[in-house]
């Protein structure tokens, strides 16, 4: 990696301020963007740590929602429980060594296509809150790697309403262990939400005709029958379009039944 | 002799204390004072023509001790190619230079064009990355097919073609082997691919020079298999220093598979670099560096036909294979595909007739050379494929169709020039079925239906040529070195022993087993045994590990001279115990006289022959070391029969392995502990090359799989339980231990069990799918089902 400044603020505001540098870029778990830095793909003047920032840790249930800190580790939210689902999704992120270092709050704002979290975001109807402002889940994961997120603004928690049922499953690609194709779907009081991950160029989506099926009938046979175009999914060594189209229904299919 | 020591103990690794405690000492671990770094300019375009690689301003950045481009080799030698194969026309291969550094064009990415030394790594790093390289790409030729077509783009300019050789095997035959096609009752055809594989050890190449100008000494430090034969290649061919000036040491290496086997442009430039700069030059190779420089394995393409007689005889095989050299021929390569897979393509079977032809073609993707079975393995994939294919084109069973072709008679000269000397493949074939179970599969085929899975089962066969190599054989088969092995035994006064071993372990456990033999022949507790190797300043001119050859060539070597050392200590012993020589006896570490209560601890003889002062100066010398150097006499033939269970996910594609089983003939075995971790292991490379792992290139040249993210490893859950035999064995009959070698088994036997497996369960569930090229990863699984 190119040499760089480390700051590791103990406040939020303190972060911020250092953010203001130009070329600083937020340091949470690391576990994109050290590995980015070793292979010379990044050159940031300072990092700015965020693993200090008490304030961005701990997950907390507030009358059914549950608020998880930006800077909360995979395996906390694993350990949590509180949100079943989510704390499976977590669970197998992943190896051991990544879950007790990657971030909820690093995931959702690096949005790769293949990450888990956004799925679980996008599927639940998560709120993200950046500090200054509030974005739902819709709004906030706008393509590849990209977000909503403005230049020196960064997540300081998700929050998560706990719906009546969901379950995460993931379709692993066999060299990276990411999802080849993930699908977390959500019962919800509003409705059913169903959010795929790994499979789009577009990244993560939320597939609307299966979500009106299950509306009707949260059920796996609900999904039978329903196709996705193959034209906007992901080719390359570990699965064509048509592939990938067809593990989305298959997934769907065993994420309601593990849902229950 | 020792009850818990000796040969057949199952003892636990004592070299494992260190490695997992972490005070092992690899390469990476040493470093040489004032030692500066080199980093290495690769080239990130797979061909292309070198116009200028400007170092002014790099030279200049912080650190920067000196750069290195391909213009300061010019006076020095190419790295060498050690085997010719002569083509079907009798004429030799075609082959090309290998700089150290590329000159004049680059031919696969990754390939070195220029080499920073400097303070630290950073500084070298930062310094490569300001040179100024100038390529007119050149269009990339990567399918094997199109390099040999007409008008295709030449990888080497000076060369005729891209193609190496074209070889046939045995020529003669061929009209012969046409001729049985003809009047067969049935052929069966497959074409398929042997994908091609990164070895992936888990220490990466590290290599340091060094060289002292006060005695014009050079010292490499390196991750070798065999640092004998880089000492050789290396101060022969590329620098020209001669032997005693030149020093190579491969201490504790993190795993070889093959890979560590080759003389690598690095190691000769981190030793011309120390001469050069009079300091010592540490590379350490990154694991993406590893992924584009590290020879590859595998990577042939072939059509294989198996002609049957009405009563389901073989009568004749014949194939063709394209076998990917890469850019530049590594030490071996041109030996994979040809001594090392056609010699073994009769298999278990007495095929009466057998023709192979090989083109060994030249493309812009990283060398490809031997990987842990190396030949073997494509020649048993191939022919086991196309037997079970056969089977199910005739409708028999696949096991009784092997049986049935089985080579029941030993010694056995096949059609294709060797001669097995021991096997019994119905016993292992009845061993298999044992203990996979097989009787047993009708009723998990229908638990597994029940739960909606589609399973499958694979039986195949495999056959080996190990305990490489008989020397004047493979003189005249092309190899430019011999294939002995040597060994130096040194009892030391107060009666243990030293041993220096050309053999080189990485990973193979033979610390332990090795002394295990000496125990048992001297009847002392195996502690007393030291095992030294991986050091060309004291060990014996040696020839490494690699080819299943440790045991069966350098275990008897090292018997050869602990013959020499008993005979000599008898005749000590024969005058302290004032009798005659041949009534000495040795047992239980003490020698006696026959018939008699009189003895002598081995602890008083071997003092005796380091403090003579009661002893036969006047017919016998002296101390007590003896060196041998042992040439086998013929190959070793392990073999065996593997089954894999596979369950299949009929709507993803995803194979899952249930049971895997594996009965093998290794002959004697000295440790079956780490005969068992070594089936374990090659299993695991075995069923990683049938469904996880693949090196793709795009068709310009680029890797695809150039990281862990798209290069799939197996992992712990990838593999099932073994159940692992190895009770059956038939002695191997030309060397002192009957040893046959269990290295390679693993990794030769199951990917066609894998495969053979897969297909069994499509067809079982009515998919009209007869072959998929591995890796069968779910996406291709899919596909074939869906076609």
């Amino acid at each position: 990696m190119y040499a760089f400044e480390l700051t590791r603020p103990t406040s939020l505001a303190d972060a911020i301020k250092a953010l203001g540098e130009e070329d600083a870029q937020p340091l949470s778990g690391g576990q994109t963007l050290i590995p980015t830095l070793k292979q010379r793909l990044a050159m940031p003047s300072t990092l700015v740590s965020l693993s200090g920032i008490e304030e961005l840790k701990g997950i907390k249930n507030e009358g059914g929602t549950l608020s998880i800190g930006a800077a909360t580790t995979h395996a906390a939210v694993a350990r949590d429980g509180s949100y079943p689902a989510l704390s499976d999704l977590a669970g197998h992120i992943g190896d051991p060594h990544v879950r007790n270092r990657g971030t909820i709050g690093g995931s959702i704002a690096n949005n790769d296509p293949s990450a888990c979290y956004p799925a679980a975001a996008l599927g639940s109807g998560a709120t993200i809150v950046t500090n200054n402002r509030e974005i739902g889940a819709d709004d906030f994961f706008t393509g590849l790697f990209e977000t909503a997120l403005d230049e020196g603004e960064i997540v300081t928690a998700v929050k998560f309403p706990i719906p009546e049922k969901a379950a995460y499953v993931k379709f692993e690609q066999p060299a990276s262990r990411f999802a080849l194709v993930g699908v977390f779907v959500a019962k919800t009081a509003d409705g059913v939400r169903v959010a795929v991950t790994g499979a789009s160029e577009g990244g993560v989506f939320r597939w609307s005709e299966a979500e009106k099926a299950l509306d009707g009938n949260f059920s796996p046979d609900a999904v039978d029958g329903l196709t996705l175009p193959a034209d906007d999914m992901i080719g390359d060594l570990h699965g064509s379009p048509e592939y990938r189209a067809h593990l989305v229904g298959v997934i769907t299919k065993r994420a309601v039944a593990k849902a229950g | 002799m020792p009850a818990d020591g000796g040969i057949g103990a199952p003892m636990k690794r004592r070299e494992d204390i260190r490695f997992l405690t972490g005070t092992g000492r690899y390469t990476d671990d040493l470093n040489r004072p004032g030692q500066a770094y080199v980093h290495f300019l690769r080239s990130n375009v797979a061909h292309g023509r070198l116009k200028s690689v400007n170092t002014e301003e790099a030279a200049k950045m912080p650190g920067v001790v000196r750069i290195f481009t391909g213009a300061d080799f010019e006076g020095v030698g190419s790295i060498p190619c050690g085997w010719q194969v002569t083509d079907k026309h009798g004429q030799p291969m075609q082959e090309p230079a290998h700089p150290v550094l590329a000159q004049g064009k680059v031919r696969h990415v990754g390939d070195p064009i220029a080499a920073v030394v400097a303070e630290t790594p950073d500084q070298a790093r930062d310094a490569a990355e300001a040179i100024e390289v100038d390529i007119e790409d050149l269009p990339a030729v990567v399918d094997m097919k199109k390099a040999v077509e007409e008008g295709a783009p030449k990888v080497h300019d000076d060369l005729t073609s891209n193609l190496c050789y074209d070889w046939g095997f045995v020529e003669e035959n061929k009209a012969a082997v046409d001729e049985a096609f003809e009047k067969a009752a049935h052929v069966t055809r497959l074409e398929l691919k042997n994908n091609r594989l990164v070895a992936n050890p888990m220490e990466p190449r590290v290599a340091i020079g060094d060289y002292d100008p006060a005695g014009d000494n050079s010292t490499l430090y390196t991750t070798s298999q065999n640092p004998h034969v880089i000492r050789l290649l290396m101060g022969a061919f590329v620098l020209g220093i001669p032997e005693h000036k030149l020093r190579v040491v491969a201490p504790d290496v993190g795993g070889g598979f093959g890979t560590k086997i080759f003389h690598y442009a690095e190691e000769a430039f981190c030793t011309f670099a120390a001469k050069q700069l009079k300091r010592p030059v540490k590379w350490t190779s990154s694991r993406s560096e590893a992924f584009m420089s590290d020879a590859h394995g595998r990577d042939h393409v072939t059509t294989i036909e198996l002609a049957l007689d009405g009563d389901n005889n073989f009568t004749a095989l014949r194939t063709e294979t394209f076998a990917n050299m890469g850019a530049y021929l590594s030490t071996f390569a041109p030996s994979v595909p040809t001594w090392l897979h056609g010699t073994l393509m009769a298999g278990n079977y007495k095929t009466p007739l057998i023709y192979v032809n090989v083109k060994a073609v030249f493309t812009n993707t990283v060398p490809v050379d031997a990987y842990r079975g190396a030949g073997r393995p494509e020649a048993t994939y191939q022919l086991e494929r196309v037997i079970d294919k056969a089977a199910r084109e005739l409708g028999v069973d696949p096991i009784d169709l092997r049986r049935q072709n089985f080579v029941t008679e030993f010694p056995y000269a096949t059609p294709v020039a060797v001669e097995y000397d021991t096997g019994d493949y119905n016993a292992t074939m009845d061993k298999l079925s044992e203990i996979a179970d097989l009787s047993g599969f009708e009723a998990r085929l229908a638990e597994s239906k029940k739960n909606g899975k589609l399973r499958g089962l694979g039986v195949n066969c495999y056959i080996e040529a190990c305990g490489i190599a008989p020397s004047n054989l493979v003189g005249q088969l092309g190899a430019r070195a011999g294939l002995y092995e040597s060994a130096t035994v040194r009892v030391n006064a107060t009666g243990g022993l030293t041993v220096m071993t050309g053999s080189h372990s990485h990973g193979q456990g033979h610390e332990t087993a090795f002394p295990q033999v000496i125990a048992e022949m001297i009847g002392i507790d195996p502690s007393m045994v030291e095992i030294v190797h991986g050091d060309t300043a004291n060990t014996p001119m040696g020839m490494g590990t690699y080819g299943s050859r440790s045991l069966a060539v350098g275990g008897s070597a090292m018997v050869r001279a602990t013959e020499k050392i008993i005979n000599k200590a008898k005749k000590i012993a024969a005058h302290l115990l004032e009798a005659s020589e041949g009534d000495i006896e040795l047992k239980d570490g003490a020698f006696s006289v026959a018939g008699t209560d009189k003895s002598v601890a081995w602890g008083d003889v071997t003092l005796a022959a380091y403090v003579p002062h009661n002893y036969p100066l006047e017919e016998i010398e002296p101390g007590l070391e003896e060196t041998a150097f042992y040439d086998p006499a013929n190959f070793t033939y392990p073999a065996g029969a593997y089954a894999c269970e596979v369950e299949v996910d009929p709507e993803t594609g995803k194979v899952t392995i249930e049971r895997f089983a594996a009965a093998d003939d290794f002959g004697n075995v000295v440790n079956p502990m780490i005969v068992e971790g070594q089936v374990h292991g090659g299993l695991a490379q075995g069923i990683g090359q049938a469904l996880l792992e693949g090196c793709a290139y795009d068709e310009d040249g680029q890797l695809l799989t150039g990281s862990y993210m798209d290069y799939a490893m197996p992992r712990a859950d990838d593999v099932p339980y073994y159940d692992v035999d190895h009770s059956c064995q038939t002695p191997c009959t030309h060397n002192p231990l009957g040893v046959k070698g269990c290295g390679e088994a693993g990794a030769i036997g199951s990917p066609p069990a894998v495969v053979n497996a897969v297909v069994d369960a499509l067809q079982r569930a009515g998919k009209d799918v007869t072959h998929i090229d591995m890796p069968l990863s779910p996406s291709r699984v899919w596909a074939a089902m869906n076609q």
